[in-house]
């Protein structure tokens, strides 16, 4: 094939001569809809947010912001993309838009189709209702937005304006339609060529043809490398929406969580069930990176300082490899091997997450950072861990930001086995946990600040939950 | 005519309106810089060469494999420049090397050489393919590596008043001190951007992103030797430009032109977000060395201080903006004996330039740490030290300027303590703090005193040109651009009411320098003063003519014909009124000129650069803000609970944009204090020089969770400005420096970790490291060794 079909602000266009590196954003400014911005070309500022639409379980669809600088128009195919223009006109403005430019909202101006998108998201949110507490608008999902004029107060205030879809509102009535998921694409462009493989076992097929090749699991990582390193790859597998890698399963012993969930989708469909994951969802970047991010690109991109393998490890998951040769299990703990290296073959997929059941009940999250929200950790420390009779009989500790991989802190588990959950034992193993790694100096934080948090996040675990007074 | 600050009942000046392009912001439909050559055929994309080193000779720069990639048509070097290489005011900032021309790198990532293409990765993969070799030489990195080696530019300017050393001899307490703070990027979400293409008779078009036009103007035409009339330069709006975009748009601006003259089609140059952060200026880190004397009272008797500042490569705006900290050092406080002299850095690092503020906020930034690490020394809570030191009336400025006004000081931090609930929030606090081992809280107040004018008195013109047409429809011209401060906005609304015409009827062209020449910088917090002065003259200028064909009409005087929402009358009969566009067109059937060219330059202002004394400012803007942070005692994070800032606008053009920009200016402000944190790599590896935070990921400004929870804003009521346009003042600015109080809560809630009565020292930013070892200090302080004895 040579052309993609992609439905733009309600018309359906076919596209030719698609190259395997084109952003979405960069192919909507070539067609003058020039209201998405490039402001960094990395998902950190959302000026570019665009709306994707995506079928829901009850046959209807729902719009979900996302980084359009970050996203490879090839991977679009068969997809309903929605701009800002799409919303509404300088004369006919969409409520949100009608909120913010009354309000205040906008200043230079150039941040604000992408705020504009970002709530409009939230504002059709299906599980978003009014209450006595307001109207339901959840600030989380313009947390990925970035504003330098306006200090943001009359942005929330427009956000929190907000009522619900009016009756015979134009987009609310489109989403009781099904979206198209993505479809089977196969590109071969002079740049490379750009799969989406209809089946697992063509994409491994596919891997096995072309160890080399760039595998996406939402991409969010591959986008700023394109962006920023101008990496190209020759070829360049998109997975994430293969149905084995989608599941969500409970079994008496294991949940299995596909490596392809987006992030925002598994926070749906978790509800909360797993505390830990759940207290650090809204941690990990922001709405528009996690409604495209997963798991499996998480950790198929192994950085050190990325923050799932910190809650996984202290939750004793494994990974569920899976090539043409078969399937196999790493546990996290052995998995990574080096900076960005991991025991994950050539032509092998990161199919499924398994965190073993029942759960330790005793967990806490813990990302230190320059900027709470949306900032890349300097340390990310995750505590899971079991009591019985006052004494701790199991504890595993993740670690990210301290080693060249993702760590568990081993000698620190050691010394909390066993021993009565109380002031001077945490505090002895503090010590221990702050000797963990080999923290560097860089300009997120200090080697010195990196350990000493390593050491506090532990007595501050222990005073949330003991709610016992500890100092160093 | 009534006087410049007098406003009607009736009109569009005071009214809180949306920013005049907001429909078209929140639909995308309103266009920048580099949304204008989408369309265009023909098109070429500019990109740089960047040097990898942060000081070298450039010895070798071939070109040639560049042009055999695909798509590249040219690649620009010094030889192409057929008028003056340089792309600043100074002679210091060479645009393009290569043969014959300059061959110094002097920061790591400097353009070298600019290569154009068919498309951007074409032009991109042709900057790759460019072979230049380097021979390294030293580099200077930090302020205090430059100290060191007296690695200085411009010129060292002191400000004095009084006998210091008289001054701290009487002085019964006398501490001594050092502070460094950082800088601070822009980051306008736009980067900057140029389009530049030619008419058919030679003449360049350039489209900028910049803050000051006729700048803009003034170095492409030396770039490109030719005169200033055959380049025209227009700015339609600005995704932000706080600064950054006064003096650093120019070179962009005129390596697109040059392009576009040597190619003969369309060059566009926009830089990318690393580009933009790794090329660009930002603002400068500042480092102080300081003596002060206090009295039994605790008033200030004397400050000595040595004040250096990171220039970066080249001069820049250094000088003014040193000239600046100078006159803000002593914020809103008298002290009768001064000594403070002001030193530019040179470092091999970007070339630091105008930001929000221009060197105001770190000269009051310094004196503020003064005071907050001195009243637990002096035994005095922070708010009484600050309350006792304040200007009273009829007292100068070190630089012999009477502080007009001086009153208002006390007007607005009284206010602010009461509507803030200040003392009881203070008891509330004490109890928190006590209660919570692992929390604490922190309350503080500051006051803001800036001054407004440009401090050379040449800047302080504006002009406008207003048009009037046969339909009674306005267009405003005028030499200001809009960056999202809502300029244009009060722009409006200042001529619909000086014309007496509802706000529909009065549109706005795009800022151009052939319709407006010989403009200054939107810059200064000045855009609404100068220009709106401009706009009202003109349009009072046509209102006069316009009058004068009404007089005979309603039989009345000219002078008492009124001017009322699109209708005409003579005092008293509203009922009998012309409607303006028929008037309008009765005044063309008589042969009147309907439009008008205005001027403004502002009165009374004198400066001597050299002395550091004169009068630099038509008059102050007033503040003050309190904040309340909890600070986390694990990890030194922590949250802005609440803010309340009184502020004063004098009588506001516009409230909706006022508290747009105190909010935004607050906002920016706490960013650099906290937040904001540029790092260069300062090993001797070979990355020595780079910048390690040349990214959105890894230079992280405010987000949503950075504005305060609680966030109470009030402008200061009957605060008409006399010899302003209708009563208003300068607000750009002045609001960023109310963000020290955010610091100043920090640095409370830090003491309360350590014993009473401790001077906590605070780096800037205080991010949460830094904090983490602020308070780390105050809990291992002996109680014992809390109070320090003076130096």
């Amino acid at each position: 094939m040579d052309q993609i079909e992609i439905t733009l602000n309600g018309q359906t266009r076919t596209v030719s001569g698609v190259l395997p590196h084109t952003t979405l954003l960069g192919w909507l400014r070539s067609q003058g809809l020039t209201g998405s911005k490039e402001g960094c070309a990395e998902g950190e500022c959302g000026a570019c947010a665009v709306l994707l639409s995506r079928p829901t379980e009850d046959g209807g669809a729902r719009l979900e912001s996302v980084n359009g600088c970050l996203l490879l128009l090839a991977g679009l195919h068969g997809q309903e993309v929605t701009t800002v223009e799409g919303l509404g006109s300088p004369l006919a403005l969409h409520p949100v838009q009608h909120e913010l430019a009354v309000r205040g909202g906008s200043q230079c101006g150039y941040c604000t189709p992408g705020f504009v998108v970002s709530m409009t998201a939230e504002y059709y949110r299906p599980e978003r209702e009014a209450s006595e507490h307001g109207n339901g608008f959840e600030l989380d999902s313009i947390h990925g937005n970035l504003c330098r004029c306006t200090g943001y107060r009359p942005i929330r205030d427009a956000a929190q304006a907000l009522g619900q879809p009016a009756e015979g509102d134009r987009i609310a009535e489109r989403l009781t339609r099904p979206a198209s998921p993505p479809q089977p694409t196969a590109l071969a462009t002079a740049e490379g060529e750009f799969h989406r493989p209809e089946t697992l076992a063509y994409a491994l097929e596919l891997l096995s043809r072309h160890p080399e090749a760039r595998v996406l699991a939402g991409g969010t990582d591959w986008g700023v490398d394109v962006n920023l390193k101008h990496a190209r790859a020759a070829v360049t597998v998109a997975v994430e929406h293969l149905p084995e890698l989608g599941t969500l399963e409970w079994t008496p012993g294991v949940l299995e969580l596909g490596a392809g969930l987006s992030l925002s989708e598994l926070e749906r469909r978790l509800a909360g069930q797993v505390p830990l994951l759940h207290e650090w969802f809204p941690q990990f970047a922001s709405r528009l990176i996690r409604n495209r991010a997963t798991l499996g690109g998480n950790l198929g991109t192994a950085s050190p300082i990325g923050d799932s393998p910190p809650v996984l490890l202290a939750l004793g998951a494994s990974v569920l490899l899976v090539s043409g040769q078969g399937e196999r299990e790493v546990l996290l703990d052995r998995y990574f091997t080096g900076y960005r290296q991991t025991v994950r073959r050539p032509g092998e997929l990161i199919r499924t997450v398994r965190i073993p059941l029942p759960l330790a009940p005793v967990t806490g999250f813990y990302k230190i950072a320059k900027r709470p929200l949306d900032d890349i950790s300097s340390v990310a420390v995750a505590f899971a861990m079991s009591l019985h009779g006052g004494l701790i009989t199991d504890v595993k500790i993740g670690l990210g930001g301290v080693a060249a991989t993702p760590i568990r802190a081993h000698e620190t588990e050691a010394a909390l086995l066993g021993k009565p959950w109380t002031a001077s034992s945490v505090r002895e193993a503090a010590r221990v946990l702050k000797t963990e790694g080999t923290p560097q100096d860089d300009h997120r934080a200090s080697a010195a600040y990196r350990a000493a948090m390593l050491e506090q996040t532990l007595l501050k675990f222990f005073a949330e939950q003991a709610g016992a007074e500890v100092t160093a | 005519m009534t006087s410049l600050h007098e406003r009607p009942a009736v009109g569009a000046v005071g009214e809180a309106i949306p920013h005049e392009s907001a429909a078209l912001h929140v639909t995308g439909a309103a266009l920048y810089t580099d949304d204008l050559g989408v369309k265009m055929t023909g098109l070429l994309h500019a990109w740089p060469l960047q040097a990898g080193h942060a000081h070298a000779r450039l010895i070798r720069l071939d070109t040639a494999p560049a042009l055999n990639v695909p798509g590249v048509v040219r690649v620009l070097t010094a030889a192409d420049v057929p008028g003056v290489n340089d792309a600043g005011v100074k002679g210091d900032e060479p645009l393009l090397f290569g043969e014959n021309g300059p061959s110094e790198v002097m920061f790591h990532g400097q353009a070298v050489c600019w290569v154009l293409a068919e498309t951007e990765d074409a032009a991109r993969l042709g900057a790759e393919a460019v072979v230049a070799e380097y021979e390294a030489l030293p580099a200077t990195l930090t302020l205090r590596e430059a100290v060191e080696q007296e690695s200085f530019q411009g010129s060292r300017p002191t400000l004095r008043r009084g006998d210091v050393a008289a001054g701290l001899a009487q002085s019964e307490h006398v501490f001594r001190g050092e502070f460094e703070c950082g800088g601070q990027e822009h980051f306008y979400l736009e980067t900057n951007a140029a389009l530049a293409h030619t008419d058919e008779a030679g003449q360049m078009f350039i489209q900028s992103s910049t803050q000051h036009p006729s700048e803009t103007q003034e170095i492409v035409s030396h770039v490109l030797g030719l005169p200033a009339h055959a380049v025209t330069v227009q700015c339609l709006r600005m995704g932000g430009g706080f600064g950054g975009k006064e003096m650093q748009p120019h070179g962009y601006a005129a390596i697109a032109a040059l392009g576009a003259t040597l190619t003969r089609r369309p060059v566009r140059l926009r830089l990318n977000r690393t580009q933009d952060l790794t090329m660009t200026g930002k603002r400068h880190p500042y480092l102080a060395r300081w003596t002060v004397g206090f009295g039994a009272d605790g008033k200030l008797l004397a400050l000595e201080a040595e004040l250096y500042s990171d220039g970066g490569w080249s001069l820049d705006l250094s000088e003014p903006v040193m000239a600046r900290t100078l006159c803000h050092i002593e914020n809103a406080y008298f002290i009768p004996h001064v000594r403070v002299r002001g030193t530019v850095c040179r470092t091999h690092k970007t070339s630091q330039t105008a930001f929000r503020g221009f060197g105001g906020p770190q000269g009051m930034l310094i004196m503020e740490d003064i005071l907050g690490r001195c009243a637990p020394r002096l035994g005095l809570a922070p708010e009484e030290l600050r309350r006792r030191n304040f200007y009273a009336p009829g007292q100068t400025t070190p630089y012999g300027q009477p502080v007009k006004d001086a009153d208002r000081i006390l007007t607005v931090w009284d206010t602010l303590l009461t509507s803030s609930d200040y003392a009881a929030r203070q008891a509330e606090i004490g109890a928190f703090n006590a209660a919570h081992p692992h929390r604490k809280r922190g309350l503080a107040v500051t006051p803001v005193k800036f001054g407004i004018s440009f401090n050379l008195t040449s800047y302080n013109q504006a002009g406008a040109l207003i048009h009037v047409y046969k339909d009674g429809s306005v267009l405003i011209n005028h030499g200001g651009t809009e960056m999202g401060q809502g300029l244009h906005t009060k722009m409006l609304q200042v001529a619909a009411t000086a014309l007496g015409v509802p706000l529909s009827t009065v549109r706005l062209a795009p800022t151009r320098t052939d319709k407006v020449p010989n403009t200054s910088a939107t810059a200064a917090s000045s855009g609404a003063d100068l220009n709106g002065g401009a706009v009202r003259n003109a349009c009072e200028q046509i209102r006069a003519r316009l009058a004068a064909v009404a007089a005979g009409r309603l039989g009345v005087h000219p002078d008492d014909v009124r001017f009322e929402a699109g209708r005409v009358f003579a005092p008293g009969h509203p009922d009998h009124a012309l409607d303006f566009a028929k008037l309008v067109h009765h005044a063309y059937m008589e042969r009147t000129q309907l439009w008008a060219a205005g001027f403004y330059r502002t009165p009374g202002l004198h400066w001597d650069r050299e002395a550091m004394q004169g009068e630099p400012f038509k008059y102050f803007a007033y503040g003050a803000s309190v904040s309340e942070v909890e600070v986390d005692g694990f990890s030194g994070v922590y949250s802005l609970r609440r803010v309340d800032i009184l502020h004063d606008v004098g009588d506001s053009l516009s409230p909706l944009i006022d508290l747009g920009q105190i909010e935004g200016g607050f906002v920016q402000g706490a960013g650099w204090l906290t937040l904001e944190d540029l790092r260069w790599d300062t090993t001797d590896g070979k990355g020595r020089g780079r910048l390690a935070t040349s990214s959105a990921s890894t230079y992280k400004l405010p987000s949503f969770g950075e504005m305060p929870e609680v966030f109470n804003t009030s402008l200061l009521e009957r605060a008409t400005e006399t010899g302003v346009v209708y009563g208003s003042k300068a607000v750009g600015e002045p609001p960023l420096m109310l963000a020290i109080s955010v610091r100043e809560a920090l640095r409370a809630a830090v003491s309360a970790f350590g014993p009473p009565g401790r001077s906590v020292e605070l780096a800037s930013p205080a991010t949460p490291e830094a904090v983490f070892w602020a308070l780390d200090a105050a809990r291992q302080t002996n109680p014992a060794q809390a109070v320090a004895a003076d130096d």
